[in-house]
């Protein structure tokens, strides 16, 4: 007569190694011990062993090496009560030949009976599984990336026609805190253009403006709204505590202050700048590339700089240029592809070229080349007196 | 005869033009090739002493010239020659729009 299923586990559960929680905690700290819990996603969600990797059992056979590629790791497995993980070892160890695999003893249930610590994920909840269904799908983000999507905190300067593309579809993608610092009104010459804004809200405040949009897109970004303007004596303030900052100004005095304010604080910046039918875009990243400087040490005569004053502009160029930014902050902060980091990359639109040149970090630097802590306030973003030159240029 | 791009800011200097010819063996042959042809064009890349604007990068198709050999750096025909003088149109938070 063949045995009944509880007396196969209790034939398992004696043939493997079983561990007590307080010895996987100290194994934990001290050496290379991989813990995989077996449970099933939901179990997970709610709270797992800080550290863990996760294949349910379910799974074991399939993920099992990408998880554990080498068959000598000591493996400890955990389910919530040590019954599914002692199925599991013994799967491990009989069917797929590992040679060191335990199953810690009352699961993670005694692990909580003891005090010990446990993580609790942040889950998508199903609207967000719906909604960024399409991410999910991608392996390149999947369920983590967009976890790292909604915790994101990405500062835009500028809702206008750089920042209008780059807000929304950052927005769209689901980066949980979106600071916008604006302190214009809505124009209806903004409007070839900035999409985020539309005709009823002409004389509206831009960034109450494109808060309105990006809630009607999408409930679950937090919009930080700074209606001011950015100067030497608010820009590290605003700056700090974000992941991301995208800079679409028009104005090299600006430009000079995220940038040297963006090195003290290591934080990456996504530069594109336009002008009739030609953009430019590229990321400086603190540490792992070159900064604005190395590219720009210093800015052009008034005359060579047509940003001073009010210039045309191709109305879908932002659109572009904008999107190539906000595809490079979301690459940033999923970890996936390659930054443009170190790369600047020229579009011209007449001709539907793109061109990209090398940015080489120059070690002579005055503010890259430093430790980030020995800049100090009086020289974040000093250089010769340019809008008074670009008041004189008229 | 290598081929400059140039950027918008210098176009109304060539005619309009988005890539010129030039002909010379250096970049400073080519550059200035390109001023003698463009006067309008010196006083934008070179400074009064002959040498190259700071605020202009010149590019050998993807390499800033100056990690190579300035404006003594090699060029043949297939090259392209890039002008790039910084460029900051954006967004006008602070004095105009764009």
């Amino acid at each position: 007569m063949s045995p009944s299923g509880p007396e196969v586990i209790r034939q398992i559960r004696a043939s493997v190694d079983e561990v007590d929680p307080a010895d996987v905690r100290a194994e934990l700290s001290a050496n290379g011990t991989v813990l995989v819990d077996v449970r099933e996603e939901q179990e997970w969600n709610v709270g797992h062993i800080p550290g863990a990797q996760h294949v349910p059992r379910g799974y074991l056979e399939s993920r099992i090496e990408a998880a554990v590629p080498d068959r000598d790791t000591h493996v400890v497995l955990y389910c919530a009560s040590g019954q599914r993980s002692a199925l599991a070892a013994h799967t491990l160890t009989e069917l797929l030949g590992y040679r060191h695999v335990r199953s810690m003893n009352g699961g993670i249930t005694l692990w909580k009976d003891r005090g010990y610590d446990v993580e609790v994920p942040h889950a998508l909840s199903a609207e967000q599984r719906e909604r960024y269904s399409r991410h999910l799908l991608i392996p390149e983000i999947g369920a983590e990336g967009q976890q790292k999507l909604l915790d994101a905190k990405v500062l835009l300067l500028g809702a206008g026609g750089l920042g209008s593309p780059t807000a929304l579809y950052l927005a769209a993608a689901g980066v949980g805190t979106i600071g916008i610092v604006d302190n214009d009104v809505v124009d209806l010459s903004n409007l070839q253009r900035q999409v985020i804004h539309n005709t009823p809200r002409i004389g509206t405040p831009k960034v109450d403006s494109a808060e309105e949009a990006i809630h009607e897109l999408n409930p679950d970004v937090k919009v930080v709204k700074y209606p001011v303007r950015l100067d030497a004596s608010n820009v590290m303030e605003i700056l700090e505590g974000n992941d991301v900052i995208v800079d679409g100004l028009d104005n090299f005095p600006t430009r000079y202050l995220i940038n040297d304010a963006s090195v003290r604080l290591g934080t990456p910046v996504v530069s594109a700048s336009i002008l009739g039918f030609d953009g430019q875009l590229s990321v400086f990243a603190p540490g792992d590339g070159p900064c604005y400087r190395c590219l720009y040490p210093v800015p052009p005569p008034a005359e060579l700089a047509p940003s001073c004053g009010a210039n045309g502009v191709l109305g879908v160029l932002p659109g572009t240029m904008g999107l190539l930014q906000a595809t490079e902050v979301v690459k940033l902060i999923v970890g996936a592809g390659e930054p443009l980091i170190g790369r600047l990359l020229l579009y011209e639109a007449l001709g539907a070229t793109f061109t990209e040149l090398k940015v080489r970090r120059d070690p002579a630097c005055p503010i890259c080349s430093r430790d980030p802590k020995e800049i100090s306030d009086e020289e974040t973003g000093v250089f010769p007196d340019y809008e008074a030159f670009c008041a004189a240029a008229g | 005869m290598a081929t400059i791009k140039i950027p918008p800011v210098l176009r109304p200097s060539v005619g309009g033009e988005k890539e010129v010819p030039a002909p010379g063996e250096s970049i400073g042959d080519v550059l200035r090739a390109l001023a003698e042809a463009h006067p309008d064009t010196r006083s934008q890349l070179f400074g009064s002493e002959g040498d190259l604007n700071r605020y202009v990068n010149v590019y050998l198709n993807d390499e800033d010239v100056r990690v190579l050999e300035g404006l003594d750096t090699p060029v043949s025909d297939a090259d392209t020659v890039v002008i790039l003088p910084a460029m900051a149109g954006g967004q006008a938070v602070t004095v105009s729009f764009i």
